[in-house]
């Protein structure tokens, strides 16, 4: 195991994180507070309680999970992304390091990084609404897991990407949606029954659901049911990735 | 430790590296190189000439794990390049042709980066001595996007020897590169060949291979077409000229002189005559006795030796299957 590389590139990753820290807390912090200000405080004041949540209460967890898997794609396929673009793959190619280690070190900074940015989130969320967290290993459970496997999704896009247009095709055109459909700011049962069924095939809702009932000790869908999915996804994920490295997919030529 | 010392002793004959039938086609199906067999003494500095396009890159890549062979070995200080990738690709370094950096990297962070990457311990006063030797040392905390090209140049050997390698490969190394970083440049590759570092470059610069290699291949449309010791391959196809500036100018060359390989300027100035410098009997004590005999006269007489250059070039353009 070459720890010295892996170290390197996470601490390369970390410093291009802190050389932007000022853009990075800024903006998840000021949309996360506008999102608060008109659903929790505007629109919220006038819905009901949701299985007894204030509305914005309700939607922490969702807005949290919105965040964290747009960083962990972002940061972990631009991580990626940018050796290629500048050249500078040529010295990850050439030294002696694993795929597997070239992967710690760039999807560890990723999510090392939403990590953060989901607990800056959970501490702003606190200044416009009071809320409890009812299982808080959980809680972190599913931040890590989910972070962890965001990062690696976006690293697979990072490394399919050849243009800065699909890089930010796949989380604007794909993820986004399915976060925002996936009961970030709705109870699936406020859904018309057919609308409930199909929700089921979007993953973002049991990711969403998971990491509700950590904070409320209330789900769409049963908790078991989630923590499976999360596993899932990371399990297709890290298969995918291994084969990637296997025949050295757009990698090498 | 110990094993590697007595690896060096037991190989010091051996080579450093070794490339056994190697062939890339690229994926569009270009074959870049064909059937590469090439082996790199240790300690030696090696210069891979051959005009643009001829696959030095490519082998260059291949040896360092850039590029994936489509068929063959490659033998870097002991070790398989594919089986054994870690330790073979620990032993070498590489400053690429292009000037890929890292814009907002510092320049100390860019080299402690590479250090880490190949796995060796963090050694700030070895890296401290890498930066001084290149000059780079006032601009450590410099971003890289703010130095020129030939400082950039300088960052990315820095960076190939940030973690100590016994192999350096310099593609291009000179190319775009002002008169003293070339003469820097030099004096470092001599310097670490003294400390036992293995050198290869390529370049299409002939000065650059007759100055600075010890022994020279040459890469042509993705063939090696010769390896030889420098000193060897300018003896053995080298040609000595002599030149003749006639003082009446000549239509054509009289029948009498047929016999010799003489050739008449346009304007029939001058007259060359090409002789093999291996050769005992030159022939120009009797090429100037006919000449007399024939009357023409001359004016001035030079002669010369041709240089890697032309070497070069009538390789180059031999064609296929005459090279032995
Ligand atoms: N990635 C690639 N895909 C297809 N062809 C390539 C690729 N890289 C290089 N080539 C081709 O291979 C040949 C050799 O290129 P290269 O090794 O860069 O030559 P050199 O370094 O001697 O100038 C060239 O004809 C080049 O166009
Ligand atoms: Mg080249």
């Amino acid at each position: 195991m070459n720890i010295y590389g892996i170290r390197a590139i996470y601490h390369f990753e970390m410093a291009r994180t802190f050389r932007t820290l000022w853009e990075s807390i800024v903006a998840p912090v000021l949309t996360t507070s506008l999102y608060f200000i008109v659903f929790g405080k505007a629109i919220g004041s006038r819905m009901g309680d949701i299985d007894n949540v204030s509305y914005g209460a309700f939607i922490i967890p969702g807005l949290v999970m919105l965040n964290l898997l747009n960083e962990s794609i972002s940061n972990a396929s631009f991580g990626i992304y940018m050796p290629k673009w500048a050249g500078t793959i040529y010295e990850l190619l050439s030294a002696p390091v694993s795929w597997f280690e070239v992967l710690i070190g760039y999807v560890g900074a990723a999510a090392t990084k939403s990590v953060m940015l989901g607990l800056l989130i959970l501490g702003t969320a606190r200044i416009f609404v009071p809320y409890e967290i009812a299982h808080p290993v959980w809680m972190v459970a599913f931040l890590l897991l989910t972070a962890v496997t965001f990062s690696l999704f976006g690293f697979i896009i990072g490394l399919w990407a050849d243009s800065f247009q699909k890089l930010q095709a796949v989380p604007l055109l794909i993820v986004t949606p399915l976060t925002f459909l996936g009961g970030a700011f709705y109870s699936i049962d406020m859904l018309p029954p057919l609308w409930q069924k199909i929700t089921l095939f979007n993953p973002v809702v049991y990711l969403i659901s998971g990491f509700r009932w950590s904070f409320y000790g209330i789900a769409d869908v049963d908790v078991a049911v989630s923590i499976g999915m999360t596993f899932g996804f990371l399990m297709t994920c890290l298969i995918f990735v291994w084969w990637v490295f296997k025949t050295g997919y757009k990698i090498r030529h | 430790m110990k094993t590697a010392t007595a690896a060096m002793t037991a190989n010091s004959s051996t080579p450093i590296i070794s490339v056994r039938g190697v062939n890339k086609t690229y994926a569009g199906g270009f074959q870049a190189l064909k059937k590469i067999d090439l082996d790199i003494k240790r300690g030696e500095i090696f210069a891979l000439l051959g005009p643009n396009g001829a696959g030095k890159t490519t082998l260059i890549g291949l040896i360092c794990g850039i590029v994936k062979a489509t068929s063959g070995t490659i033998i870097a200080d002991g070790h398989d390049i594919m089986r054994d990738y870690r330790a073979a690709r620990a032993t070498i370094g590489l400053v690429p042709q292009e000037l890929h950096t890292d814009a907002f990297e510092s320049v100390w962070a860019t080299v402690k980066f590479s250090r880490g990457l190949f796995g060796k311990a963090p050694d700030a006063a070895y890296l401290e001595k890498v930066l001084r030797d290149l000059s780079l040392w006032d601009k450590r905390n410099a971003k890289i996007m703010t130095l020129s090209g030939g400082m950039k140049r300088r960052v990315l050997i820095a960076k190939a020897l940030a973690h100590e390698p016994t192999i350096l490969f310099l593609d291009e190394p000179s190319a775009g590169v002002d008169v003293e970083l070339r003469h820097d440049m030099w004096r470092m590759v001599r310097t670490l060949r003294a400390q036992g570092t293995t050198i290869i470059l390529t370049t299409h610069y002939i000065e650059e291979a007759e100055d600075m290699a010890d022994r020279i291949g040459v890469i042509s449309k993705g063939e090696l077409i010769v390896v030889e010791d420098k000193a060897v391959l300018m003896r053995k196809l080298g040609k000595k000229q002599l030149t003749l500036t006639l003082r009446r100018p000549m239509t054509g060359i009289p029948a009498g002189l047929s016999a010799w390989p003489l050739v008449l300027s346009d304007d029939g100035h001058v007259l060359v005559y090409s002789f093999d410098a291996q050769e005992e009997e030159t022939g120009i004590a009797e090429l100037l006795r006919t000449l007399a005999e024939h009357g023409i006269e001359f004016k001035d007489l030079r002669s010369r030796e041709s240089s890697l250059e032309d070497i070069f070039v009538s390789l180059v353009h031999r064609p296929k299957g005459t090279q032995e």
